[in-house]
């Protein structure tokens, strides 16, 4: 038997998990909550970046990362400007005297104003970075991702609580439509009221509407099968919502743990794999239960798997190679170091660019049947 | 396949049973069709046979309701999801996800199904009710046909044996329609499926009914069989009946194919007509526009329209969607600007829009009408007075929302004539509407002309226009392709032609009034 191998393997394009590339953006943002070194700080970025602009959705999330880089450069601004202005002066080069304002004694510790000091504006500005780059990480994740696949991976046991979601979520652009209906018809009734009873004019016919909308949606869910065929009985039920709710609340606890580097050492790790643990357990038992099945979802292949460990190899380097403070770098003031088995690991954050399948065609936007946008509504030109 | 077995349903602070003593039975593979006037409990017999009532909407039900072997005393709405596919009247509004494949793919979902045989079936749906093109689209972007289809397919995927149907066509626009009425024939036909069906616009889908059934009102008994034999008694017909009628043919032809073969002899005593009567004189100009364009950002809604409307005149819009209709009747409610051009209108405007209960947000008519005085700085009690000559049988303590489709109407108009316009504008004002709201409304349409004001008409309705209008601008991609007075523009193109218009051409004759005069 003779098989040819294919000239170049290829592989046809898909979205990748959206779990895969929220563990990836949070190993970088725990490896970022290591260091406050900039060199590796600005390595970080610039991998995150590139993954973006490689493997980002054409869709509004997608775009959204700009944001989060301005909403980062906002973050480093506000820290080092409140440090100017309220920390006390500490180093020796100092860069300007800003005229200080005398506080009463009972706010002894703090100074408003005074003398500003390299090391410190540059010890700020570290901490910022550090803020800034976790925000950027999570700004990644969310515009690599669309929020509804998100929804529609949760584990069975969360299922409800999805759908809620869902439902919310399709609340809003609904809302936006309802509320210019009602402006508009309120213009033609020469409705003219301000303030409170003009909000009031608006919003009760809104969420009126809205409540209308939610009896006809319960009856469609109703006479479309939702919630039947719920074969498990009650105290499966519960120990499922116990163990899911106590494993996740775990795992956001123990993340305080490690993020920070001065929090006890037992409420990182043991805490996390713990509720892990207790999450794990609440899925596989809710998966059991049930009638439901899922269509099309997504699936977990080795790219997955890669690009996920891409982002624990990444807070793995961190955590051991970083150097943690920022002193060697500031006491004297000096070029920092670049710690190279770090610089190893912010260079495997880069790799999902390529590791990750390649997106879908985005589908041409097609004539008709799309609501076009509202006119500018302005007074009549002439009567 | 189903059964009604002496059922009453009475809905919870009822004084009355809003279905009483219903027996009747529809066979496996019919397409059986509901009719009946606005609040003659359509809906409700519906909602009964998935169990909705009274398993969701509370109330009592007596008697037995029998599907497929299952009783629905015993089986609530879930229970049933794999026996009935049940779309409701507003499609958009039971979306539970956002997308079109997933939307097809939730009531299987929910049932458990096997993840290949979800796949297959999606493949399957799409492609049988041709939305295999739109497949990954979001449901908010396509349009009301699309959506509808949506709706029923997400109902078929699991392949149900009764498919209901709450008004599937009222709210669209003839050419959507077309296309649901075109693959709910075709789930009838290559499928077998049992349908029930209800619906205001008969002329639409008589034709491809097995059997109807007529709610004609709660005292009443409920009136079953073929369709020529049901419609030849009940109230509730299309033109082409009441052709059928007035010209005594029996039995009664439901298609316009069928009343043609027919009239040979009705068209030779009509041979006399030559044209059509003259419409309204017209009167001064009260509104115009010369060279208007108008733009939603890049879209260009209209590119350089001119119109005149004038006093005592009946004027209808027609043309397909987004052809810029509701932005014509914007700008002359003076909601959008001009991108360029002058719209100039002498005296008030009332614009009804598509929802008239947009218009209305008080808590009962009572309260609707003194906010409508207070707004138009109007005589306390002007409004109630006006509703009263419209719709006289509106009760004051009801909610706005319980009203009917067409006591709705009647009152966003009564709130917006109290003004007193001198241009008058309704946009889409028979969505929805039974035949005997349509005849209110065409009253009330032709005081106003006669009282000297301008009306116009945004619609896809010919019978309507072809009852009223005077006068027909038709609009296609923003630009004015043809105006002109009604018979002529009506009875140029098939398309656009009314039913009797059909049946008789080429006789200028369009409605059965118009038939019943010359006649005379």
């Amino acid at each position: 038997m003779t098989s040819a191998p294919p000239a170049r393997t290829r592989r046809p394009p898909r979205l990748l998990h959206p779990a895969a590339w929220w563990l990836w953006a949070v190993g970088l943002a725990v490896a970022a909550s290591r260091t406050t070194n900039p060199l590796l700080l600005a390595l970080l970025v610039a991998a995150v970046s590139y993954v973006v602009a490689a493997r980002r959705q054409q869709t509004p999330w997608g775009r959204s990362f700009g944001v989060f880089l301005r909403i980062a450069l906002v973050a480093i601004v506000i820290r080092v400007a409140l440090f100017a202005l309220l920390a006390p002066a500490s180093g020796r080069h100092v860069l300007v005297h800003l005229p200080q304002v005398p506080l009463p004694h009972w706010l002894a510790g703090l100074r408003l104003g005074g003398p500003v000091a390299a090391e410190g504006l540059l010890a700020a500005a570290y901490d910022g970075l550090r803020l800034a780059v976790i925000l950027i990480c999570i700004g990644a994740a969310n515009s690599l991702t669309s929020p509804r696949r998100m929804l529609k991976s949760l584990p069975a046991a969360l299922y409800e609580a999805g759908v809620a979601l869902t439902v919310a979520v399709a609340f809003v652009p609904q809302a936006v439509t309802a509320v210019a209906r009602v402006r508009t018809a309120r213009r033609l009734r020469g409705r003219t009221d301000r303030g409170v009873r003009r909000v009031r004019g608006i919003a009760l016919p809104v969420l009126e509407g809205a409540l209308e909308r939610s009896v006809e949606l319960a009856a469609a869910m109703d006479a479309r099968g939702f919630g039947r065929r719920d074969a498990s009985g009650a105290t499966t039920r519960r120990l499922t919502a116990v163990l899911t709710l106590g494993g996740l609340t775990a795992i956001l606890a123990s993340s305080y743990g490690l993020l920070d580097a001065g929090a006890p050492g037992w409420s990182g790790l043991p805490i996390l794999l713990a509720g892990a643990a207790a999450a794990g357990t609440g899925f596989v038992v809710g998966r059991r239960r049930g009638g439901r099945t899922r269509y099309r979802p997504d699936p977990w292949r080795a790219a997955e798997w890669v690009v996920a460990g891409c982002g624990l190899a990444t807070a793995v380097t961190f955590a051991v190679a970083a150097p943690d403070g920022a002193g060697s770098m500031l006491d004297p003031l000096a070029w920092p170091a670049l710690p190279v088995v770090a610089a190893v690991g912010a260079a495997v954050a880069v790799l999902p660019a390529w590791v990750a399948p390649a997106l879908p065609r985005p589908q041409p936007a097609r004539a008709g049947g799309v609501t076009p946008p509202r006119l500018a509504t302005h007074a009549r030109a002439a009567t | 396949m189903i059964v009604f077995d002496d059922v009453t349903v009475t809905y919870p602070d009822a004084t009355r049973p809003t279905l009483r003593a219903v027996e009747m039975e529809v066979r496996e593979g019919e397409m059986c069709l509901v009719v009946g006037p606005t609040g003659s409990g359509k809906s409700t017999l519906l909602r009964c046979v998935n169990g909705l009532v009274p398993h969701f909407t509370g109330g009592t039900l007596t008697g037995r309701v029998v599907v497929d072997g299952r009783d629905t005393a015993h089986h609530p709405p879930r229970e049933l999801a794999d026996v009935v596919g049940y779309v409701g009247q507003a499609p958009q509004a039971g979306f539970v996800t956002d997308l079109v494949e997933d939307e097809l793919a939730y009531a299987m979902e929910s049932l458990g199904m096997r993840a290949d045989v979800m796949r297959r079936r999606v493949e399957e749906t799409l492609d049988l009710l041709g939305l295999a093109d739109v497949r990954d689209r979001p449901l908010l972007s396509l349009s009301a046909g699309q959506q509808q289809r949506v709706a029923i397919g997400s109902v078929l995927t699991v392949q149900p044996r009764v498919l209901v149907l709450d008004e599937p066509t009222s709210a669209l626009d003839p050419p959507a329609a077309e296309e649901v009425l075109a693959a709910l024939t075709r789930l009838v036909h290559d499928l077998g499926l049992t349908v029930l069906v209800a619906e205001h616009r008969l002329e639409r889908v008589v034709q491809y009914a097995d059997a109807v059934v007529a709610l004609t009102g709660i005292d009443a008994p409920v009136v079953s069989g073929a369709p020529a034999d049901v419609l030849a008694t009940t109230p509730v017909r299309p033109p082409v009946v009441e052709l059928a009628r007035l010209a005594q043919w029996n039995p009664v032809p439901l298609s316009v194919r069928d009343a043609r073969r027919r009239a040979g002899d009705l068209r030779a005593r009509l041979a006399h007509v030559t044209a059509t009567p003259p419409g309204r004189s017209p009167g001064a100009t009260v509104a115009s526009a010369r060279a208007v364009t108008a733009a939603y950002g890049d879209v260009w809604a209209l590119r350089g329209v001119d119109l005149t409307l004038r006093a005592g005149q009946v004027s209808a819009l027609m043309g397909r969607n987004g052809a810029g209709k509701s932005t014509v009747l914007g700008l002359l409610a003076g909601l959008h600007r001009p991108a360029s051009g002058v719209v100039a209108v002498d005296g008030g405007v009332a614009l009804v829009p598509q929802e008239p209960g947009d218009l209305l947000w008080a808590a009962t008519v009572a309260a609707e009408c003194r906010d409508a005085d207070r707004d138009a700085a109007v005589t306390p009690g002007d409004t109630r007075a006006l509703l009263a000559e419209l719709a006289p049988d509106i009760d004051d303590a009801v909610h706005p929302r319980d009203l009917s489709e067409g006591q709705r109407l009647m009152l966003a108009l009564a709130v917006m004539l109290v003004r007193r316009p001198r241009l008058v504008a309704l946009d889409e004002p028979t969505r929805g509407l039974d035949y005997g709201a349509k005849r209110r409304l065409v009253g009330v349409l032709d005081r106003l002309a006669a009282d000297g004001a301008a009306v116009v008409l945004a619609t896809h309705d010919v019978e309507l226009v072809a009852e009223v209008a005077d006068r027909v601008v038709i609009l296609a991609d923003g630009e004015v392709v043809a105006d002109g007075a009604a018979g002529d523009v009506v009875t140029a193109s098939p398309v656009f032609a009314p039913q009797v218009a059909k049946v008789l051409a080429p006789l200028p004759v369009l409605t059965v009034e118009q038939a019943r005069a010359a006649l005379a």
